[in-house]
C-alpha cells in the first residue's frame, strides 16, 4: 500500500511587506509531512520571514498560510502546533535545564512528575544526561543548542522550525550536529523545516531545498538537483561554486551566445593542445592562478573574453603535481552533458 | 611598488608617561581610584563611622554633657514608646511608597522597554528625568498646593461632584486626616512622586534586558500573554524592582524634609536625627537613630539576596 504523502505546509501566494520593502514576495509552495525541508538564501532574502510567518510571529501581508490544511490566518503563536529552535536559543535564563525543557509541558499542565519524565526522555535523545540542574548560563553553546532543540521537540509538535541553529557552533561541532539532528529527524519523523545560509549544509541534510533571493523563491527541488540543474544564474553561483560562461566566450564554445554555467569538478585540466573527443567542450587558456586546498586544487584559467573559470582537481595521487604552474598554458576539455543551460533570470 | 615604512613619532614626555602606564597597569588603575577611595573612605566612611561612634556614648542626664564612654543605654532609649513609633511609622512609610512606586512605575517601563522605538525612547527618558532638573523643594511645595484643602485635586473632585470621594478618603482612620496636604495619605503620594523616577529606570533596564526571542520562545511553546507574563518577564524583572526599591526605601527612610512640609505633624527618622542632634543637642542618640536606618537597609539587601535578586551580578 503506497504511503500518502500528506501536506504539512502550505504557502499561497505569501507577501510579507515592511513599508515599501518586500520581505517576502508572492511566494507559493508546499512541504510534505515529515520531510526535511531547508529554505536556503543570502542575509535578506526572506527565508527567515517565511519561517516566521509558519510559527505565527509575522502575519502575512498578502496570501495564505495553511497548516496541514487550517488556514492559519489570525491564529497566534501559542495555538500552533509548530515549535521554533531559535538562532540564539532563547533559553529562559532564570530556569535550570529541565524546567527550561518541561516548560511547553508545565503549559499545557502535565503533572510534575510526567513532564520531569519526559523531559529526562529528552535530554538523553539530545545527549545531556545529567546536566537538568545546570543553568544555561553554565553551559557551552553546543548544550545550549540541544537545550533548545530538547525543548521543541519534547512537546511533539507535527513541525519543528529550525531558525540558523548552527550558526555559533565551530566546524567539526557543526557537522557532528547536523548528523545527529538528520538522525533525529529520521527518528521521530516529524518536518523539519530548516532555515540557513550555508549551501553546504542545506545539501547535506536536507530532502528538499527552496533556494530563496530577494523575497522569491528561485528553485525548489532535491539537492542533487539544485546542484546539477540551477535554474537560474543566481542559483548556480549561490549553491556550490559554479562558473558562468556568457557572450563571446559562449559563441567560441557551444556556438550559440546562451549563457550556460558548468561546475569546475567537471572540467579535466590538460596540457596545451591536448586531443579532446569530438562532442567534449573544450578552450584553450593561461592559469592565472592556484590554490591548495587540502584535499583538491583550485585553478583559475584565463579563456579570454574576459572569462576566467575555476577547474578543481582532486589531489588523488598526492599533492599537486609540478605539470601546471601559475602562467601555463593549458587546455580546459569537460563533456557536453555537464554544461546547464540557463533559462532567463527570474528578477 | 613598495610601500614607505613610516618613521614612529618622536618619543615625547607625554608618550613615555602613556608607555609607561601602559606597562604598569596596576599604577594606571591605583592613579583612576584613589581620588574616588579618599572620598569614600574618609569622607563619607569616616565621618559615618564617628556618628556611629558617637553612638555608643550617652547623655548625662544632670549636666546635658555628652559621656564618652562605651554604654549601651543610648540604643536602650530607641525602645521607648514614643521612639519605637518613630521608627515603626517611617519604616512602614517606606514598605507603602516602595509598593506604590513598583504599581506605577511597572506599566511605564514595560511600555517603554517594550514598545517605545527610537525617537519616543529618547522622549520617554527626558520626560522622566525632566523633574529631576527642577528644584526638590519646589516640586514639593507644588504638591503641597495641589492637596491642599483649597488645591485642585478638591477643586476637581467637587466639579465632578465626587466631593465624598475625597472625604471618604481623608476619614480613613490613622492615616486619614484634616486635607490630603496634613495626611499620611498626602506623605505617601508625594514620597511615591518623588522617587518615582528612581524606581522607572532600573526597572526598565531590566525589562530591556528580556531578549525578544526569550517572550517569543514562551508564546511558541504554548504560553498565552498572561502566562508569558507572569512566568517569564515578571521574574526576569524583578532583579530591575528590588533594585530601584532599594532608592524608594532608602531614600524615604532618611528624608526629613517632606514629612515637614506635607502630613501630619508626628516625626520620622529624619526629623528625629536632625531634632536631637541640633536643638536637643542629644548627639548619641541622633547617632543611634541614624544606626536604624542602616540596620534596616541591611537585613533588606539579605532578604533582597536570598530571593535571588542578584543573581544577574
Amino acid at each position: 500500500m503506497a504511503k500518502q504523502a500528506t501536506t504539512a505546509i502550505e504557502f499561497a501566494g505569501v507577501s510579507r511587506h515592511f513599508a515599501e520593502v518586500r520581505a517576502v514576495d508572492a511566494v507559493t509552495f508546499t512541504i510534505a509531512d515529515g520531510e526535511f525541508f531547508s529554505m536556503l538564501g543570502p542575509s535578506g532574502s526572506g527565508k527567515t520571514t517565511c519561517l516566521r510567518l509558519i510559527a505565527g510571529f509575522e502575519r502575512p501581508t498578502e496570501g495564505r498560510i495553511l497548516l496541514h490544511g487550517r488556514d492559519m490566518a489570525g491564529v497566534p503563536p501559542f495555538e500552533r502546533d509548530v515549535n521554533t529552535v531559535f538562532q540564539d536559543y532563547a533559553l529562559f535564563p532564570h530556569m535550570n535545564v529541565r524546567d527550561n525543557v518541561a516548560y511547553g509541558l508545565m503549559i499545557r499542565k502535565m503533572p510534575r512528575a510526567e513532564r520531569y519524565a519526559r523531559a529526562h526522555e529528552m535530554l538523553e535523545m539530545v545527549k545531556l544526561s545529567g546536566l537538568g540542574e545546570r543553568r544555561p548560563g553554565q553551559l557551552s553553546g553546543g548544550q545550549r543548542q540541544r537545550v533548545a532543540l530538547a525543548r521543541a521537540l519534547v512537546n511533539r509538535p507535527s513541525v519543528l522550525l529550525l531558525d540558523e541553529p548552527l550558526g555559533a557552533l565551530d566546524l567539526k561541532l557543526r557537522e557532528q550536529m547536523q548528523e545527529e539532528l538528520k538522525a533525529i529527524q529520521r527518528q521521530v519523523g516529524i518536518t523539519f523545516i530548516y532555515v540557513t545560509h550555508d549551501q553546504g549544509e542545506a545539501l547535506a541534510m536536507s530532502d528538499r531545498i527552496a533556494v530563496f533571493n530577494h523575497g522569491r523563491i528561485e528553485q525548489i527541488g532535491a539537492p542533487a538537483e539544485i546542484y546539477d540543474r540551477p535554474a537560474t544564474e543566481f542559483v548556480a553561483g549561490f549553491v556550490g561554486v559554479s562558473n558562468l560562461i556568457e557572450g563571446a566566450a559562449a559563441e567560441r564554445i557551444l556556438g550559440s551566445s546562451r549563457s550556460f554555467t558548468v561546475r569546475p569538478e567537471r572540467i579535466r585540466i590538460a596540457a596545451s593542445g591536448t586531443a579532446s573527443p569530438g562532442d567534449a567542450c573544450s578552450a584553450e587558456g593561461r592559469v592565472a592562478g592556484l590554490s591548495f586546498l587540502g584535499a583538491t586544487t583550485r585553478y583559475k584559467v584565463d579563456i579570454g573574453n574576459g572569462t576566467e573559470l575555476s577547474v578543481i582537481r582532486q589531489n588523488s595521487d598526492g599533492l599537486p603535481s609540478d605539470d601546471i604552474g601559475v602562467g601555463d598554458t593549458v587546455r580546459l576539455i569537460w563533456e557536453k552533458r555537464q554544461n546547464n543551460m540557463l533559462a532567463a533570470d527570474k528578477r | 611598488m613598495s610601500v614607505a615604512v613610516l618613521p614612529m613619532p618622536p618619543a615625547s614626555v607625554g608618550r613615555r608617561v602613556s608607555s609607561f602606564l601602559y606597562t604598569h597597569g596596576w599604577l594606571f588603575l591605583a592613579l583612576l581610584l584613589v581620588p574616588p577611595v579618599l572620598w569614600l573612605g574618609i569622607i563619607y566612611l569616616g565621618s559615618l563611622l564617628a556618628l556611629l561612634l558617637q553612638s555608643f556614648f550617652y547623655i548625662d542626664e544632670f549636666t546635658g554633657q555628652v559621656v564618652q564612654e562605651f554604654s549601651l543605654r543610648t540604643y536602650g532609649q530607641l525602645f521607648t514608646a514614643a521612639n519605637m513609633d518613630v521608627i515603626l511609622r517611617t519604616a512602614t512609610m517606606a514598605a507603602s511608597v516602595t509598593l506604590l512606586d513598583a504599581a506605577i512605575a511597572f506599566p511605564i517601563a514595560y511600555y517603554a522597554a517594550r514598545y517605545a522605538k527610537g525617537r519616543w525612547k529618547a522622549a520617554f527618558y527626558l520626560a522622566v528625568m525632566l523633574p529631576l532638573w527642577s528644584s526638590y523643594l519646589v516640586r514639593v511645595y507644588a504638591w503641597k498646593l495641589i492637596l491642599a484643602k483649597e488645591g485642585i485635586i478638591t477643586w476637581v473632585a467637587t466639579q465632578l461632584h465626587l466631593g465624598w470621594a475625597v472625604d471618604g478618603v481623608l476619614s480613613i482612620p490613622v492615616v486619614g486626616g484634616s486635607s490630603l496636604s496634613a495626611s499620611y495619605i498626602g506623605t505617601w503620594l508625594v514620597f511615591s512622586y518623588i522617587w518615582l523616577p528612581y524606581m522607572i529606570l532600573p526597572l526598565q533596564a531590566a525589562l530591556e534586558r528580556v531578549p525578544r526571542s526569550v517572550i517569543e520562545a514562551s508564546a511558541d511553546l504554548g504560553a498565552r500573554p498572561g502566562e508569558t507574563f507572569r512566568k517569564v518577564i515578571l521574574p526576569l524583572a524583578f532583579p530591575g524592582v528590588v533594585a530601584g526599591s532599594i532608592f524608594t526605601f532608602s531614600l524615604t527612610l532618611g528624608d526629613y524634609i517632606i514629612p515637614g512640609i506635607i502630613g501630619s505633624s508626628r516625626p520620622f527618622i529624619g526629623q528625629v536625627v536632625l531634632q536631637h542632634q541640633g536643638t536637643a543637642g542629644n548627639i548619641p542618640l541622633a547617632a543611634a537613630f541614624t544606626v536604624v536606618p542602616i540596620a534596616i537597609m541591611a537585613v533588606y539587601l539579605w532578604i533582597a539576596k536570598r530571593l535571588g535578586a542578584f543573581h544577574a551580578l
